[in-house]
């Protein structure tokens, strides 16, 4: 079994690109299994065509205790025979959304929802790791091997190198690895080079590059996956030579995180900020 | 029953009312629900998960470091409280010590697994002769998401001492209970099998599971199943060992106490070892014989010889006691509301002087305690469970017991109705109360407290 954790910048399409490629899996015959970590609970909808399955820390909100729970009721089986569990957690400003994704593995794992007839587990986790809940799914014993989820925008790229940062963390201690970023095309300006470029200096590689497609939002509205709305589409193929790189992927590495500076001088030489741009804050200086 | 509950709101005493039950002594099952939340705005007695791994199960092993990993507070006041004994000396070979991390605002900011890789170390440093460390999350540790299980494995292989992470945050469970649970389970991922007896395997090797020697009991049990032939290899945790916990895979029967806190390892022990497990009662002398004797069935003709021999040694020292203390204790009523085991092992140990128990309950048990505690209790005597200061009250207005065993905070509420009171968690400053020897100490505190003039001096203001 490979257990997987996706990360990325919040609103990148981490939910949208995991469930496509995990519907590309299951296409291929394999038996797949997603978490949701994240307290929006959406990491699932394409899967089960439903907005919001019962999460397992609603569940628990509403019996009182973890220990009423059975795993039936928070396990779900939605297209392709995929294996569906969302986390859940508390509205935004209040709680510990991160306590809510500790809580649902331990119940996994203590209930036996890690089957062994499973080849993969997916963690579609929220968007930082912005405490040590968020971090559960990369402790030991659990997901070894990490894509991150990114775009040709500044803010993208400059979140994915966060999260290479704390991948590095782990990494020192323990079996987790970078698997490669996905690019999930936004069409900015040499985008395909410019992530290309960001891979090769973190030490991994841009495993697959999604292009930008409406047919994808199409499918989102009618609560699929672009596999099964419309398989001959031309994005269908691309999720599915995602699927297919991710499980031939051997490429596991360290990450060598950037720092500030050398991650704007990637972006200057990829001509985003132009020179005139450059020149602009001069001229007033000198004024 | 629910007249006891007049002044609890409507909601709160239709969740409490399956709770408090009639026992029908025929029936072996249990006759109340239990290990359920407990009713918010009500006293309760209960403790948390982390009590139940610092205070019960890992807290006794007296040769390890126990580090209460979280703020200050916890760690304080779990410190040395339950009365669990130990011998040897203190920093040496016992570490009877309140170690913390002491978490501090920055700590809950930035993450407390660098400051305990750092408290580890020291601690290796000035203990070099103990011989584990145990880690144990207090609330904050769970939700700042500490990575104490990587800590605990880089640590231990650095440090070349084991060190067990267990992950007992108190908010977890709805009692106590879960903490033996999850220290069971540590144990079972991080100790069971790890070491091995020196000396060769024994037909006579036992453990003695779920005895925490509070006052001394495991001291006046150990010797008597010497005594009969059996060679007690571990006690688990009372005065503990933790190599010879960690080598108990290789015992013959596992003898257990309190089933509630570690009739888990007793179960993994069986399937995984083969090792089977009886449960016995070392409280009262008719409980003591009946215990001896089905460990004589057990392992044949020699020990059972012995058996009857130690029954009939102890035989005129029991018959002295009961002379002494029945008179004077025959017909007064007890109530007891106490832990794991007491509400019901200690029941023949009242009967035995004459007194009946009309009220029992635990603060934490589940269905198959209060399933054993059917046939061990009067027909018709009231039980109760999680029960809350109110209910407790009302019930002693209408049974009126002339003693009452229970814990701390039940203790002044008793007192101050003029009720004596002993505290049945730590024995009352006292013990121990298991075996022959015990019984004498349990006989003489009992009497001690009943027919205590001060009572008759006691005159309400109200």
């Amino acid at each position: 079994m490979r257990q997987i954790a996706i990360y990325g910048k919040g609103g990148i399409g981490k939910s949208t690109t995991t469930q496509n490629t995990v519907a590309g899996l299951a296409s291929l015959g394999k038996k797949v299994m997603i978490v949701g970590c994240d307290p929006k609970a959406d990491s699932t909808r394409l899967m089960l065509h439903a907005k919001a399955q019962a999460t397992v820390m609603d569940l628990v909100r509403e019996l009182g205790t973890v220990e009423d729970l059975e795993l039936g009721d928070v396990l779900k089986v939605g297209y392709g025979d995929v294996k569906c569990v969302e986390s859940g957690g508390p509205e935004p400003g209040v709680g510990c959304a991160g306590r809510g994704v500790i809580t649902a593995i331990n119940f996994l794992e203590e209930n036996g929802a890690y089957t062994p007839d499973l080849d993969f587990v997916f963690y579609d986790v929220l968007g930082d790791v912005v405490c040590g809940g968020f971090a559960m799914p990369i402790r030991e014993g659990k997901a070894e091997e990490i894509y991150i989820v990114c775009s040709g925008e500044m803010m993208a790229m400059y979140a994915a190198n966060n999260i290479a940062k704390g991948i590095l963390k782990y990494a020192s201690s323990g079996k987790v690895r970078m698997g490669g970023l996905i690019c999930n095309a936004r069409k900015t300006d040499k985008e395909y080079e410019l992530i290309e470029a960001l891979a090769a200096k973190l030490g991994t590689q841009m495993i697959h590059f999604v292009p930008r497609d409406n047919q994808v939002q199409r499918a989102e509205l009618r609560r699929m996956t672009v596999i099964e709305y419309s398989p001959e589409h031309p994005q269908a193929n691309e999720y599915r030579e995602l699927a297919r790189k991710i499980s031939e992927n051997k490429m596991l590495v360290v990450p060598k995180p950037l720092s500030m500076d050398e991650l704007e001088d990637l972006l200057m030489e990829f001509g985003i900020m132009e020179a005139d741009d450059e020149n602009v804050g001069k001229a007033e200086a000198a004024k | 029953m629910t007249k006891h509950l007049k002044c609890t709101p409507k909601r709160a005493k239709k969740k409490r009312a399956p709770h408090l039950a009639p026992n029908d002594q025929a029936s072996c099952s249990a006759c109340v629900k239990s290990n359920r939340k407990t009713v918010p705005g009500v006293m309760s007695a209960r403790g948390c998960a982390y009590a139940g791994a610092k205070g019960v199960v890992w807290g006794p092993i007296r040769d390890m470091v126990h580090v209460s990993h979280g703020p200050v507070g916890c760690g304080w006041y779990s410190w040395g409280t339950r009365r669990n004994l130990m011998s040897g000396i203190n920093g040496v070979t016992s570490f009877a010590m309140q170690f913390t991390s002491d978490f501090q605002e920055k700590d809950i900011v930035y993450g407390g697994d660098k400051k305990l890789k750092q408290l580890l170390g020291e601690a290796r440093e000035l203990f070099p002769l103990a011989k584990g460390i145990s880690v144990l999350s207090e609330c904050p540790v769970g939700l700042i998401g500490d990575d104490i299980n990587s800590v605990a494995k880089q640590s231990s292989a650095e440090l070349d001492i084991p060190i067990i992470p267990c992950n007992c945050e108190g908010f977890r469970g709805v009692s106590q209970s879960l903490g033996h649970h999850i220290s069971n389970d540590t144990i079972r991922d991080f100790v069971i099998e790890t070491r091995e007896y020196p000396e060769p395997v024994g037909p006579y090797d036992v453990a003695l599971i779920g005895e925490y020697n509070i006052g001394g009991d495991a001291w006046s049990v150990k010797p008597l199943l010497e005594e009969i032939g059996l060679n007690v290899k571990a006690v688990w945790t009372g005065d503990g060992e933790i190599e010879k916990i960690a080598a108990t895979h290789q015992v013959k029967l596992n003898i257990i106490h309190c089933y509630r806190s570690m009739n888990y390892m007793c179960k993994v022990m069986e399937e995984k070892y083969g090792i089977p497990w009886m449960e016995l009662n070392f409280f009262g002398p008719a409980k003591i014989a009946a215990s001896l004797r089905k460990l004589g069935e057990y392992f044949g003709e020699e020990i059972r010889q012995k058996v009857d021999a130690v029954i009939a040694k102890y035989e005129p020292k029991v018959q002295e006691i009961i002379e002494e203390y029945r008179p004077r204790l025959e017909g007064k009523k007890v109530m007891l509301y106490v832990g794991g085991l007491r509400p019901r092992h200690t029941v023949n140990a009242y009967e035995e002087l004459g007194m009946s128990v009309v009220g029992s309950g635990y603060e934490f048990a589940h269905g198959d305690d209060y399933d054993r505690t059917a046939a061990e209790m009067p027909d018709a005597t009231v039980i109760y469970d999680d029960i809350s200061e109110y209910e407790f009250e009302q019930f002693a207005h209408e049974l009126k017991p002339d003693l009452v065993g229970s814990g701390i905070k039940e203790k002044y509420l008793f007192q101050k109705m003029g009720i004596p009171f002993r505290q049945m968690h730590s024995w009352d400053y006292s013990g121990p109360y298991e075996g022959y020897e015990g019984f004498s100490v349990f006989a003489r505190d009992v009497d001690m407290a009943v027919n205590s003039p001060t009572w008759g001096l006691v005159k309400s203001p109200f």
